[in-house]
């Protein structure tokens, strides 16, 4: 028995001392995400606050586990949600069953379905955890108009779509740079049309 | 290897071909089509218009595959769905061939040039053809480059069924159908080259004449693409997250098989089902539409009891026992004991009757049955919510019960020579009956119709109108021209009856007599689905299950036998009006309704007279109605997605369908925020019988089915004399009374002709928003010289009766005779000639209209 072996038993305590800390101060300090981690979805809007979201259930489709429940619905003369003939009149998504996948983000035809870094998904309550349209559809900016409205962009959804790039990048210059991280909530992409303004339908056909 | 020795090939079967097919060769009948020939190789040939029940076309080119004939190839692909098979035909498919290959790739991409990409909003998307052959013989890549045709969209066609051109590849299924399947020509190709469209007359000309057509719906499920899509189901679902269930529609005696789609405890959408032998593949639009009445705000959910005047929601038990409780007490007559006009004591009331109605399945027919006779101990149950005879029994129990679909069926329709249609016009009352007679007529069947004027179902099957002056029509009968009564004779030859025969005194037995004097079959075509079934189950006052007589010790001994009681009650029970003025004359204590429409019977007044009477009512419904109004015990009954049972159609066949929507399961049976779990008649009807200390085993509809099984049929013959009624006496009809007939008819008097619509604001219709704008508008009919007689405009309103106001029509009638429908879609309901005292055969008051003392009833064209 040497005389150090009193103090070898705390080897590791004392390097450890010296070492990096890897505690999280969560939830006093939030952990800032990888800048294309699969949190909370969203559904975006148009500039002008028209949803892009056309109910086609193509993210329902796609979802391995089940979790996206969408209804299509009629736009009419008197109450337009989105450009074109169809909107999403129901759509839910189950956070219970959600994985994260990102399946149906890729599967969305306009793009109106993005994830957000928001990860702070949990509750005690089940029903709670099954967010609807009203909770997943991304923040009226400035510039843009609760639906239903006609639409103020053109006169039928191509112009929407082919000009959709254009009327996004007017839409960040009239909104304002700043605009961009007001919304804490929204995380990252919380601009509408963010996401499109790299890419162009055009690249995308 | 070995080789195998070669051997001889067998000959070539008579009226056979053989040809080569991707190298295997084949044997296929003469005139076959080289498409189908494919599809028995399982070699499967893309294509877009062919359609093994429509002519073909050659419209979409897509089905191209190399030829060669005689050693020769033919310069070209060919269209394998034009050309019929030849003997030593050589035929490669894109499987083989490289050059039939290309060439559908690139008629599939000439398709595509202006098809939009819109499959993430189009109602098609996941059942297209057109997407699913673009992915197996389409490019990954198009040359077209330019813009695509683009039209307004969509275009309503009807108010069912809208058009988007833009998807159209003009492959014509649907122009093909509207002409040679439902003869209504309503929608045509217009214009020429890349303008091609398929348009209604509105599109081509800016007006046209409104579009009516009971089997529109029709071209939205053979539509390949998306051009042609449901207004109901615009934009519901998506085909992938439907389940589809089989079933058999419940609204009329056709008996076609349906496909249900469904998703959230709901019904989406409702498609024809495959059945050769009965519907082919099609449905008409009241089947394939009207499918909202279980979700209806009026449905009954939970047992309800009467207390102090007021409906009450209770637990199964109270209600069964209350009902239970006040049925005993009414058949054993246990009521206060009745004071007469004089003050002399009356015997109490006595006796409960059963008005199952028409719409039942086979089993809960039967359950009604069973129930009368062992529960309530009488033969008092009378299916027959609508006009009905004593002669009718005799015709019911002679000719249709317990007849099989060997007697008369759709392949007879098909088969025969001549069809005799008396009182029964198909397209209104038998759709599918109306698809096949006209198919028949195409073919060369000789259809007439005794009738009182040219209707389109007259003129779609041929136009061979039999004139007769409504309530005439035994006299035409025992008249007919000489040669349709050597073509009756003939083999083969078919007489269908329709129900409301039964209004005009002596027709069925002219029916029978003309059956026995020319040999002619005869089938008796119900309108509502459970009436047939209701015959052979016994739900009728003279007859027992099987095709039983009442009035028949040794077949009354057999049932009981059964049914494990020493007897049967032997006297015969009284009909559906002589139950309803016993009960008004305070003779009758009780009733038990099930689905009875009040408006539907022939005098409405009689039966809330009667229900308002009666000590006790009892009512089996699905939603709440006039009946429930009245009733002491309304319970809960299950609609048929969420049951199962079997419907049985005019032919005798047994059309049994499953459970679509199960309400046990979770919450897929929730009815507006509900959860519904509601019982099947029969299950109601024993649990009930079980409060009275009877046991009838028809717990489920399987249990029900399994002892009517046993039971069996008494061989019946229909067509032998010996079985056929004895000549009923006719005296006491009271459409025909002596001054009714004698003498001219006075000014503004005349006879009436009327029977029903197919979609006339019925009660399985009554959530249907869509559905009514496609119904045929209820006009009064007339012939021009009784027209100017009467002072009659065409396109004005005339009244009929004291109240009821329908815009005048010219047709073919005879003079003094006017047609109008018995039921009437009006804001808020439906008025019926029975509910204004007029029946076919009466005479009644016509006049233009002038300025009323009376609040007229408008009829409105289109009915809301």
């Amino acid at each position: 028995m040497g005389m150090f072996d009193g103090i070898a038993g705390f080897g590791v305590t004392f390097s450890t001392m010296f070492k990096k800390v890897v505690t999280e101060e969560y939830p006093l300090v939030k952990k800032v995400t990888a800048p294309r981690y699969h949190g909370r979805h969203q559904l975006n809007r148009h500039p002008d606050g028209l949803e892009k979201c056309v109910g086609c259930e193509l993210c329902a489709w796609a979802c391995p586990a089940d979790a996206i429940y969408v209804e299509g619905g009629d736009n009419t003369p008197e109450a337009r949600f989105s450009p074109g003939e169809r909107y999403g009149a129901i759509y839910q998504i189950n956070y219970l069953r959600c994985i994260g996948c990102g399946l149906c983000i890729e599967a969305c035809p306009t793009r109106s379905l993005t994830m957000t870094n928001e990860y702070e998904l949990a509750d005690d309550d089940r029903q709670d955890l099954i967010y609807t349209k009203d909770m997943l559809l991304a923040p009226l900016l400035p510039g843009m108009e609760q639906p239903p409205h006609p639409m103020r962009l053109g006169d039928d959804e191509q112009d929407y779509y082919v000009q959709g790039p254009e009327m996004a990048k007017r839409g960040l210059e009239q909104a304002g740079e700043h605009d961009l991280d007001t919304d804490n909530r929204a995380g990252a992409n919380a601009l509408p049309g963010a996401a499109l303004v790299g890419k162009a339908p055009e690249d995308q056909r | 290897m070995t080789q195998a020795p070669e051997q001889e090939a067998p000959p070539v079967p008579e009226g056979h071909v053989r040809l080569t097919i991707d190298g295997r060769t084949v044997d296929a009948p003469k005139g076959e089509i080289l498409i189908r020939t494919c599809e028995r190789l399982g070699i499967v040939v893309p294509r877009f218009c062919d359609h093994p029940l429509l002519e073909p076309a050659g419209a979409c080119r897509q089905c191209l595959v190399e030829v060669e004939m005689g050693g020769r190839p033919m310069p070209k692909p060919q269209a394998s769905c034009t050309m019929t098979v030849a003997d030593g035909m050589v035929v490669k498919t894109q499987v083989t061939s490289a050059v039939a290959d290309k060439a559908q790739q690139g008629v599939m991409e000439l398709l595509l040039i202006n098809h939009p990409l819109d499959c993430p909003i189009c109602d098609k998307g996941g059942e297209c053809p057109l997407q699913n052959q673009a992915m197996s013989s389409g490019r990954a890549e198009s040359r077209f480059h330019e813009h695509k045709r683009t039209f307004e969209k969509p275009l309503p066609i009807s108010d069912e069924v809208l058009l988007d051109r833009e998807r159209c590849v003009l492959c014509q299924r649907c122009t093909r159908f509207s002409d040679q399947i439902a003869g209504d020509p309503f929608i045509e190709l217009l214009e020429r080259g890349a303008h091609q469209q398929i348009g209604t007359e509105e599109t081509a000309w800016g007006a046209g004449e409104e579009f009516q057509s009971y089997f529109s719906g029709n071209t939205i499920q053979i539509c390949p693409v998306g051009a042609l899509t449901s207004a109901s189901y615009r934009f519901r679902s998506r085909p992938f997250d439907l389940v589809s269930t089989p079933g058999q529609c419940e609204h009329c005696a056709s008996g076609c098989s349906t496909r249900r789609d469904w998703r959230r405890g709901g019904v989406t959408r409702v498609l024809a089902g495959e059945e050769p032998t009965v519907n082919e593949e099609w449905l008409c639009d009241k089947g394939r539409f009207a499918f909202r009445y279980p979700a209806s705000p009026q449905r009954v959910l939970q047992p309800m009891v009467r207390e102090d005047g007021v409906l009450t929601p209770v637990p199964w038990v109270d209600a069964l026992e209350r009902a239970a409780t006040l049925l005993a007490g009414a058949r054993d007559g246990r009521g206060e004991p009745r004071t007469g006009e004089d003050g002399e004591e009356l015997a109490p009331k006595r006796g409960v009757g059963v008005l199952p109605g028409g719409r039942l399945t086979v089993e809960d027919a039967y359950a009604y049955a069973k129930f009368a006779r062992l529960a309530l101990h009488t033969n008092d149950v009378d299916q027959r919510a609508r006009a009905h005879s004593d002669e009718e029994l005799d015709f019911l129990a002679g000719h249709v019960a317990g007849v099989a679909p060997s007697h008369v069926s759709y392949a007879h329709l098909e088969a025969a020579r001549t069809v005799l249609c008396v009182a029964f016009d198909p397209e209104e009352e038998s759709p599918i009956v109306f698809l096949r007679l006209r198919k028949a007529a195409r073919h060369g069947t000789r259809v007439v119709h005794v009738g009182s004027w040219t209707t389109p179902a007259v003129v779609k099957t041929g136009g061979h109108l039999l004139a007769a002056v409504p309530g005439e029509e035994p006299a035409a009968l025992a008249d007919l021209p000489d040669d349709l009564a050597a073509a009756l004779a003939a083999p083969g030859a078919v007489v269908l009856v329709g129900e409301r025969a039964a209004e005009v005194p002596g027709l069925l037995t002219a029916v029978s007599e003309l059956g026995a004097r020319t040999g002619a079959r005869i089938a008796w075509v119900p309108r509502r689905a459970g009436e047939r079934g209701g015959v052979d189950a016994g739900a009728l006052p003279t007859l027992l299950p099987g095709a039983r007589r009442v009035d028949d010790a040794d077949a009354r001994e057999a049932v009981a036998a059964v049914w494990g009681v020493p007897s049967l009650p032997a006297a015969p029970g009284r009909d559906l009006t002589a139950m309803l003025t016993a009960a008004r004359d305070g003779e009758l204590a009780g009733l038990v309704l099930g689905g009875v429409e009040l408006a539907d019977l022939p005098d409405p007044d009689l039966a809330r007279a009667a229900l308002a009477e009666a000590d006790v009512v009892i009512s089996l419904e699905q939603v709440l109605s006039e009946v429930t109004e009245h009733a002491d015990v309304v319970l809960p009954v299950a609609p048929a997605v969420n049951r199962s049972g079997t419907y049985r159609n005019w032919e005798g066949r047994d059309r049994p369908f499953a459970t679509t929507i199960d309400p046990g399961q979770g919450g897929s049976g929730r009815v507006g925020g509900t959860a519904a779990v509601t019982l099947p008649d029969c299950r109601v009807l024993d649990s009930l019988a079980v409060e009275m200390d009877v046991d009838l085993f028809t717990q489920t509809p399987q249990a029900a089915a399994a002892e009517l099984a046993e039971l069996g049929t008494v061989a019946v013959t229909p067509s032998t004399p010996a079985t056929r009624p004895s000549s009923p006496d006719v005296s006491d009809g009271t459409r025909l009374t002596s001054d009714d007939s004698s003498g001219p008819p006075l000014t503004g008097r005349v006879r009436l002709a009327t029977w029903r619509q197919l979609i006339d604001g019925g009660a399985l219709l009554a959530e249907e928003t869509d559905l009514p704008g496609t119904a045929r508008p209820p006009r009064l009919r007339v012939a021009a010289g009784t027209a100017e007689r009467l002072g009659l405009v065409a396109g004005e309103p005339a009244r009929l009766g004291d109240t009821l106001d329908l815009v005048v029509e010219l047709a073919d009638l005879p003079a003094d005779v006017v047609w109008a429908p018995s039921h009437v879609p009006v804001p808020g309901g439906v008025v019926t000639l029975a509910g204004l005292g007029l029946g076919h055969g009466d005479l009644v008051d016509v006049a233009a209209p002038v300025a009323a003392a009376v609040a007229p009833v408008v009829a409105h064209g289109e009915p809301q």
